[in-house]
């Protein structure tokens, strides 16, 4: 009896082990991602999610935030090479879609494709606007609720001038329905939980 | 213990023990396989959440918490993942790594030997697409006139073409979709040049071949423009544009599954309200009028290959009368029209095992019938009794027909290297009426060619091709070899050599003098190349030479011979920047060119009359995102060309007179504004060539006997546009976005 009992105690750990050695990496991770300033930081938290990524295997979270951190790291980064951190960026968001493909990580292309798109925007526009442009659709076929994708959508819109389609008056909508999907959106554990306030202060900024 | 506590102790203990194993640092530094440090490596433990990434001095460092013979990984985007077993045991350790770069096509080497090459696929600051084309200052939305701002590419006005490193406008073609273009530019009157037919639109991607090119390109001594039509639009659409020259419309319809779309598009222009108000030099008596019609589908197979099929029809009218040079109560009047009727059809498929498939075909007919006049005072029709004068009396009447199928496979090998195959085989007619006397041309024209891209490292590759071509109009057959090798000597700059020989048929004009027995005309290309490129900057230095040889000769008797030869020699410089200064984009190049040939009436080696030693052109642009508005600048220099006087002397020419002309100035700008009026998405534009009004001469046009000259001017100092382009429908540009983002 005993020794089932130990048995038994000793599989029960690794299990519960591994669940919450995944789950402290993720809060680790996630803490990490939020204290970082410098595109360093970033980086060294991308390479974190990439390692737990590929322990994991079929988790699609680590390389989601893999990719989103190393995108941040690139805004941080003026110098950095955009192409080179967006190849990788598309890595890993490929490793996560073949784990799980859901609007969150359509949302991620789309951001990566922007990034790419400012590198030279007058010469990029015609090719990555319309990538950025089907990454959204792809994203709202996904899950028309997640607010992200109206919050990207609205961004698109106000950072392009009138005269080419944009503006605050097209824009406003579209943070209005990122911030009311907002109020009802509980994300699971570990989940993107982010752009609620971005939301907000656009929607302010377009009033 | 009591049983359960005895159980939870276990658990405990078990738990604390899987996470109480010794931790060893291990550190290192990565480096590539030139020993340079590779920042931000990812470096881990295999099924491991432990490990760290190199930092910019390529060092790393991290704790790991496993014990005993573990996997150590080393990876990064571009170079090939390294794993080698590692043993932990509490001891610090040192693992460094020496990363091997992946064959890829992005960070290759590419040969660039000679060309100019457009297009997002490299990402490399890329040279001019659609938009540069029509935001050159100046160019009117010409390809050419826009090509003509690059290295290479000579300052000429009075004829259309490009003439190229000492080469004559015939030298350079033009490939849409791989197929030649018989007729690329709209019908001309002597001494002005006219625009292409294509609009820059059409294409997504353009390679300026200035020498040492493919040997799937042939025919073509000098040159070779490599157009490729874009594939699907965006977004359906209609267009309309309104200018001081012309009115059009259009229509484009993607299907809603996005697997095909059609097109159609119809132009008018007409110069008569224009030239109303800009005085023209020449007096017009048929005002230029441009018909132009174009229709396209293009249809994306299932494996994703694509079918595209494009037809534009033209008609044109211009007659234009202008003093003769022996008498001033005589004028010369010259009249063209023109139906031109272009096809072109190809079919691009992947056939999978790493082969893919390029099929090219197109058709074209083209007619012109010229009327030449010697006219008194009142515009009618004069005759003097004097040779030199009646003489010019010409009426042509001309229709040629050219069909083309061309065929390329291409196999995938190892890595990134390549090998392509294929064959083309044109089938044209010419059918001419030179002064009442009729002239039939018929050409079967077959070629065959094999290509192999050979990527010995990343940093090292050659391509190696040869092209045979046998023309029953020539009856003869030629063998072209061609040679490119590519070595990139540091992440962004590479080093670039090029050999080839390149035949061409002789020009379809020699032939209206009776049958000549002439062959092939030959050039020899040598080139080296220089090129450093990042995404926003590109540094270009390139030198060649050419060897001209089996030139053909026109010697006053009509015996045409192919005993002309020249060579041209020369350095060339490219800089472009869109780094420097936020939205502003620029680019100077410079070329140098040193040419001589004997060939048409040269009776020795003359350096040629399109040829200038020094040529340069300034292009800027700058957009200003806030107005909505872009300002495009160019200026383009030349030194003065030669010209000459050819005195015939028995069966021979001699130079009678010669000369150079002054050096050429120009400065040309244009303003693009963009709006929205209404549901409707406008772009106005305004511009005006040589705007400080440079008093150019392209050459000299000689009297009978060479005791007068007369300069050959543009027909007017300046040419100014205003038009405003208007667009409906889900618009292209709402994707653009601006830089706060």
């Amino acid at each position: 009896m005993k020794k089932v009992l130990v048995i038994i105690s000793l599989l029960v750990a690794t299990v519960v082990n591994a669940q919450s050695k995944f789950e402290d990496a993720m809060t680790r991770g996630l803490g990490q991602l939020k204290d970082a300033k410098t595109a360093s930081d970033l980086t060294d938290v991308s390479s974190f999610f990439e390692r737990v990524g590929d322990a994991e295997k079929t988790q699609w979270l680590p390389y989601y935030y893999a990719a989103l951190s190393l995108y941040r790291s690139a805004w941080v980064d003026k110098s950095a090479d955009k192409d080179k951190i967006a190849d990788k960026c598309k890595d890993f968001i490929t490793k996560a879609q073949v784990i799980e493909n859901n609007a969150d990580l359509y949302c991620l292309v789309q951001q990566v494709v922007i990034l790419q798109l400012m590198v030279d925007p007058m010469s990029r526009w015609q090719t990555y606007g319309a990538l950025a442009k089907d990454a959204l659709a792809d994203a709202t076929k996904a899950d028309p609720t997640n607010p992200r994708i109206y919050y990207l959508q609205g961004m698109t819109t106000f950072n392009t001038p009138e005269a080419y389609g944009g503006g605050k008056a097209l824009a406003k909508p579209m943070f209005q329905k990122s911030v009311d999907l907002f109020k009802t959106y509980v994300p699971k554990p570990f989940y993107p939980d982010w752009g609620k306030e971005d939301a907000e202060k656009m929607l302010e900024q377009c009033k | 213990m009591h049983p359960t506590s005895k159980w939870l102790f276990t658990f405990l203990m078990v738990l604390v023990v899987a996470n109480l194993a010794a931790q060893t640092r291990v550190s290192g530094i990565v480096k590539d396989n030139h020993g340079r440090v590779i920042k931000g490596v990812t470096i881990s433990i295999k099924n491991s959440y432990d490990g760290g990434a190199s930092d910019s001095t390529g060092k790393f460092s991290f704790k790991c918490y496993d014990k005993g013979l573990q996997t150590i990984i080393a990876k990064s985007i571009g170079y090939k993942t390294v794993q080698q077993p590692i043993v932990l045991s509490g001891t610090p350790l040192t693992v460094n790594f020496s990363l091997h770069e992946e064959i890829n096509e992005l960070t290759a080497v590419t040969v660039t030997a000679g060309s100019f090459e457009a297009g997002d696929k490299k990402r490399a600051a890329t040279v001019l697409n659609s938009l540069d084309v029509v935001t050159v200052g100046g160019a009117n939305g010409d390809i050419t006139n826009a090509l003509k701002t690059l290295p290479g590419a000579q300052q000429v006005g009075e004829q259309e073409g490009l003439f190229v490193r000492g080469g004559t406008g015939y030298e350079t073609k033009q490939f849409i979709d791989g197929t030649m273009v018989a007729n690329p530019y709209g019908a001309s009157v002597p001494d002005i040049a006219s625009r292409g037919r294509f609009s820059p639109f059409l294409f997504k991607g353009t390679v300026f071949s200035t020498g040492g090119y493919s040997a799937q390109y042939g025919q073509a001594l000098s040159s070779a423009v490599i157009l490729e039509t874009i594939d699907l639009p965006e977004s359906s659409q209609a267009s309309a544009s309104v200018s001081s020259v012309f009115v059009g419309g259009g229509l484009q319809e993607l299907a809603k599954n996005k697997k095909s779309s059609w097109g159609i598009n119809y132009g008018y222009t007409n110069l008569a309200l224009y030239f109303a108000l800009v005085p023209q030099g020449p007096a017009y008596f048929h005002l230029p009028e441009f018909h132009s019609l174009d229709a396209n589908f293009r249809i994306k197979t299932k494996k994703g290959g694509m079918i595209k099929y494009y037809t534009t029809f033209g008609a044109s009218n211009i007659g234009i009368r202008r003093p003769n040079i022996d008498s001033s109560l005589l004028n010369n009047a010259y009249g063209i029209i023109n139906y031109n009727w272009y096809n072109n059809l190809s079919w691009r498929e992947y056939l999978g095992k790493g082969w893919h498939m390029n099929l090219g075909s197109s058709f074209s007919i083209n007619t012109d019938k010229i009327n030449l006049q010697i006219q008194n005072q009142l515009n009618q029709r004069a005759f003097t009794n004097i040779s030199y004068i009646d003489s010019i009396n010409t009426a042509i009447t001309s229709h040629q027909d050219l069909s083309q199928v061309k065929a390329v496979f291409e196999k995938k090998l190892s890595g990134i290297s390549a090998i392509r195959f294929g064959g083309e085989y044109w089938y044209g007619t010419v059918k001419s009426i030179v002064k009442d006397t009729n002239h039939l041309l018929t050409d079967n024209f077959a070629s065959l060619f094999s290509e192999a891209d050979i990527y010995l490292t990343n940093d090292l590759a050659a391509k190696i091709g040869v092209r045979g071509e046998y023309s029953s109009q020539v009856n003869q057959f030629n063998v072209a070899p061609r040679l490119s090798l590519a070595y990139k000597t540091g992440a962004h700059s590479q080093m670039s050599a090029a050999y080839g020989q390149f035949y061409q048929k002789p020009e379809n004009t020699y032939y209206y003098y009776g049958n000549q027995n002439l062959g092939y005309v030959k050039a020899t290309h040598y080139l080296l190349n220089y090129m450093r490129t990042t995404t926003l900057q590109t540094f270009r230095l390139e030198a060649f030479y050419k060897q001209y040889d089996n030139l053909i000769e026109t010697p006053p008797t009509y015996q045409f011979d192919n005993k002309g030869s020249g060579y041209a020699q020369g350095v060339e410089l490219f800089w472009r920047d869109k780094k420097t200064i936020k939205d502003l984009d620029y680019w100077f190049s410079y070329s140098y060119l040193d040419t001589k040939r004997q060939f048409d009436k040269y009776p020795s080696q003359l350096a040629p009359t399109f040829a200038a030693k020094h040529t340069a052109s300034l292009v800027v642009k700058k957009f200003f995102t806030k107005l909505n508005t872009g300002f495009n600048f160019t200026y383009s220099y030349a030194s003065g060309r030669p010209y000459y006087y050819f005195q015939s002397v028995g069966n021979k020419y001699t130079v009678g007179d010669e000369g150079t002309t002054k050096d050429y100035n120009t400065f040309g700008c244009s303003v693009n504004y963009l709006t929205k009026i209404k549901k409707s998405f406008v772009v106005f534009v305004a511009s005006v060539t040589n705007v400080f009004n440079s008093s150019n001469v392209y050459g000299y046009n000689y009297n009978h006997n060479g005791t007068y000259k007369a300069e050959i001017n543009p027909p007017a100092p300046r040419f100014f546009f205003l038009g405003a382009f208007i667009s409906w429908g889900v618009d292209r540009r709402q994707d653009a976005i601006n830089n706060n983002l």
